[in-house]
């Protein structure tokens, strides 16, 4: 009975993005305005709808509901209950549904509060939004339906993939789909202005919110995969060039860009055409970036079921929606009016080039994710990796840099280098230094060099724009940006350590034995059986102790799951603030040794926690936007209230 | 160059841009044909080999009987074959859970100048769901000839 009330509310919250979609439409004349009043409420209700489909989904993967072949195909009864919960977005038809969810939410939001834009250029993008949704209903319903029964019932679940039996894990999904459908709803909007022709500040200032959330989901998403692909994997590694990476690497690469040249549509009226094709751009890339995961085109855990026929209905939606949204920017761009001018010396001049690096490093990703399906077209298996990525995305990643130091400092619309070139010259200088200093003494290779050079003048020159300003009168979007800066030189710092002084020891090691790592002394006390509620493992008791400190414990396993059979390598990590030492135990190597790998890390936390830095700064900045926008509003409500009594 | 008009500065901009991302796109695809690493199977290696120290990736079936551990306890030795070539491949590591003698393995690394195959990583069938797109377009039959040949 959930299962079918469930149904019955998608379909019904599909009615009703098709009343949407109209209203929307024919309320562009005069004489829909009936219509028109339709389509906020229809917003509202449709996400209300969703949420409770939603909801049941939830309800039976919490109960355990078998006769849902869904529920059935990815749960167990044996888990724990977390991970029922989180079930719903562990495979393909829930993680669908949970998408149109968050995007149906996005809508009814704008539809409840969005007051700021002219009404005719509000109708077409909530009628793009609904356009938009009904491809996903339709994909639901169709090929993917959540609700679908199983008759007889089975007496047990498949369960759900180990890999993916993770708390991180299981925020992991819903991360990235705000992210994702903040995007969609950024590509709405640049389609209503481009309907209604209102490429304006105000445009900007509305869309800048739902860029930023995206973009702060985007990062955390982002960050959170590297660390799980870091210490789940069991390889050391904290980014692999892997196609579903690149799937979240890319709508972020657009984001990031798109971010920037909305600070200046808003701020300066200029960037009026750019702003906007970079509005579809974004969406697009979480379009391919979908596809590419979804779809089963690339083999990953990810993929959820390999089935063409999905491949293929997303293969269509991507091409209707990016499709017609480019057409649309062809036909529409030329009637939209330059907008304000500026010099090159300037911080829209900055801007533009931070769009180009990030437009350039889009490309390279997307080249080198797409390189092997194009040849596999044409019978050639290959697969493109970090001696691809890593060189040919430092030639712009470096410059784009730079500029990142310097561009905070100019002003806008027109500003010359003598005013700022004391403090650039600075920091640039300590660049060189740090550069000299590391290649002489560390002899490390280039791109690390790099990186830990680019990583101080970033540093300092993100901190910059504070100088001689007073912390407490400074806006927090201000403050947010500095904060996202510097969260980059750590991130980069962190990275280059990591390349370059990482120490890797792999050994045989018998009970007794230790083995040094770096500044650390490693010794396998033991090696026992332990048990959790649906795995058995081997765990190896290894004490290990930091230039001759005190030892501590860590125990990494090797586990074997039964539901579904499988096994998995958890490593045991001991973090101290300027690195991690990462210990996997592998098997049984003859009679008495057992196979050990170690690894010391120097400052690869860093890179998280650089992550963590932008993502928060971002949150600044949001919560700073919104707090002005709040005021605007409430300034304006006065002024409107005054005119009434004026009037009465 | 402040002393440029507004239009000259915009078409400075443009160019700056024009030339970046003209300057991506060569750089892209020659780096991505340079870099790009192959999948050969043993046959392939034998009949057409790469040069030494090149990244390659190579699919097969790991022979039985051939996979033998050093004294050292970490790096083993195992052949790699189709049916056609065996290849054999030297590894240090840990092997993937799935990594047995008869199984399917893609093996990336380089080929050394005395014809052992040098593996940095190995990939194993993960589970049902999860293993490399070279060994699932492998059909049932050639993985049969592939472990009878070597029996």
């Amino acid at each position: 009975m959930i299962a079918e009330l469930g149904l019955a509310a998608l379909w019904l919250a599909t009615a009703l993005a098709g009343l949407q979609l109209l209203g929307g439409v024919l309320g562009q004349r005069e004489s829909g305005a009936d219509l028109a009043a339709l389509v906020r409420p229809a917003a509202v209700m449709q996400a209300l709808l969703c949420a409770f489909a939603f909801g049941t989904l939830v309800l039976l993967f919490a109960r355990t509901d078998l006769s849902v072949a869904l529920v059935a195909q990815n749960s167990h009864s044996e888990k724990p209950l977390i991970f029922k919960i989180a079930g719903p977005w562990g495979n393909h038809e829930g993680s669908m549904l949970l998408w149109i969810t968050v995007m149906s939410l996005a809508g009814g939001l704008i539809a409840l509060v969005e007051r700021r834009l002219p009404e005719k250029t509000l109708l077409a993008t909530l009628a793009a939004q609904a356009f938009v949704g009904l491809g996903f209903y339709a994909f639901l319903l169709v090929s993917s339906n959540p609700f679908e029964r199983l008759d007889p019932a089975p007496a047990q679940g498949l369960g759900l993939n180990p890999l993916l039996q993770d708390i991180g894990l299981a925020m992991h999904p819903p991360t990235l789909y705000c992210g994702y459908v903040g995007l969609s709803v950024a590509f709405s909007f640049a389609v209503g202005a481009l309907l209604t022709r209102q490429v304006t500040p105000d445009f900007a200032r509305v869309i800048r919110p739902w860029v930023l959330g995206a973009w702060i989901f985007l990062t955390l998403g982002i960050t959170a995969g590297s660390y799980w692909a870091y210490y789940e994997l069991g390889w050391g590694g904290w980014w692999f060039w892997d196609p579903t990476e690149n799937a979240s690497l890319m709508p972020w690469l657009a984001a990031t860009a798109l971010l920037h040249s909305v600070s200046v549509l808003a701020a300066r009226d200029a960037l009026r055409t750019w702003t906007i094709l970079l509005g579809v751009v974004a969406f697009s890339m979480s379009m391919v970036g979908t596809f590419l995961v979804r779809s089963g085109v690339v083999t990953s855990v990810h993929a959820f079921a390999v089935d063409p026929q999905r491949g293929t209905f997303i293969l269509v939606l991507l091409t209707i929606y990016i499709g017609g949204a480019l057409v649309l920017f062809a036909t529409r761009a030329g009637t939209i009016a330059e907008g304000e001018r500026f010099t090159v010396m300037s911080r829209e001049g900055a801007l533009v080039i931070n769009n180009v690096a990030l437009s350039a490093l889009l490309g390279i990703v997307l080249l080198g994710t797409l390189y092997p399906l194009l040849t596999e077209a044409f019978g050639v298996k290959v697969s493109v990796g970090p001696p691809y990525f890593n060189p040919v995305g430092a030639v712009f990643l470096m410059p784009m840099l730079a500029v990142l130091a310097v561009g905070p400092l100019l002003r806008w619309r027109r500003d010359s280098f003598a005013r700022i070139r004391l403090p650039v010259l600075a920091a640039f200088a300590v660049g060189l230094a740090v550069l000299l200093g590391m290649w002489l003494i560390a002899g490390m290779a280039l791109l690390p060099l790099l990186g830990m050079a680019m990583a101080a003048v970033v540093g300092i020159g993100s901190v910059l724009p504070l100088l001689g300003r007073s912390l407490r009168r400074l806006p927090l979007a201000t403050l947010g940006m500095v904060v996202a800066h510097f969260g980059v030189a750590v991130a980069l710092f962190g990275m280059a350590a990591d390349s370059a002084f990482s120490i890797e020891k792999l050994v045989a090691a018998r009970q007794g034995d230790t083995t040094e790592v770096g500044p650390w002394r490693v010794t396998l006390a033991s090696v026992e059986p332990v048990a959790g509620p649906n795995w058995t493992a081997l765990e190896a008791r290894l004490s290990a102790s930091y230039r001759g400190g005190a030892p501590s414990e860590i125990k990494p396993q090797a586990r074997s799951f039964w539901a579904p059979p499988q096994q998995t390598s958890e490593s045991a990590l001991l973090t101290r603030w300027n690195g991690q030492l990462y210990t996997v135990i592998g098997g049984e190597a003859d009679g008495d040794r057992w196979q050990l790998r170690l690894w010391w890390k120097p400052f690869v936390t860093w890179i998280w926690y650089g992550g963590a830095l932008i993502a928060l700064g971002g949150l600044l900045a949001l919560i700073g936007r919104l707090r002005t926008d709040l005021k605007r509003r409430t300034v304006r409500a006065r002024v409107a209230a005054r005119r009434m009594e004026a009037v009465a | 160059m402040n002393a440029l008009k507004p239009k000259h500065q915009r078409l400075v901009l443009l160019s700056v841009a024009l030339v970046a991302l003209i300057g991506a796109a060569v750089l892209g695809i020659w780096a991505v044909r340079n870099q790009a690493s192959y999948f050969y199977a043993p046959s392939d290696l034998a009949a057409n080999p790469p040069a030494p120290g090149q990244a390659v990736r190579l699919g097969g079936m790991v022979e039985q009987g051939s996979l033998k551990t050093r004294p050292d306890g970490v790096t083993v030795d195992f052949v790699v074959g189709d049916g056609k070539a065996r290849v054999p491949v030297v590894f240090a590591g840990i092997v993937p859970d799935l990594f047995v003698e008869g199984s399917g393995v893609v093996a990336e690394g380089s080929l050394r100048p005395d014809g052992t195959f040098a593996a940095t990583d190995l990939l194993a069938k993960h589970d049902e769901n999860y293993m490399p797109r070279e060994l699932a377009d492998m059909t049932e039959a050639q993985k049969r000839e592939a472990i009878a040949e070597t029996e």
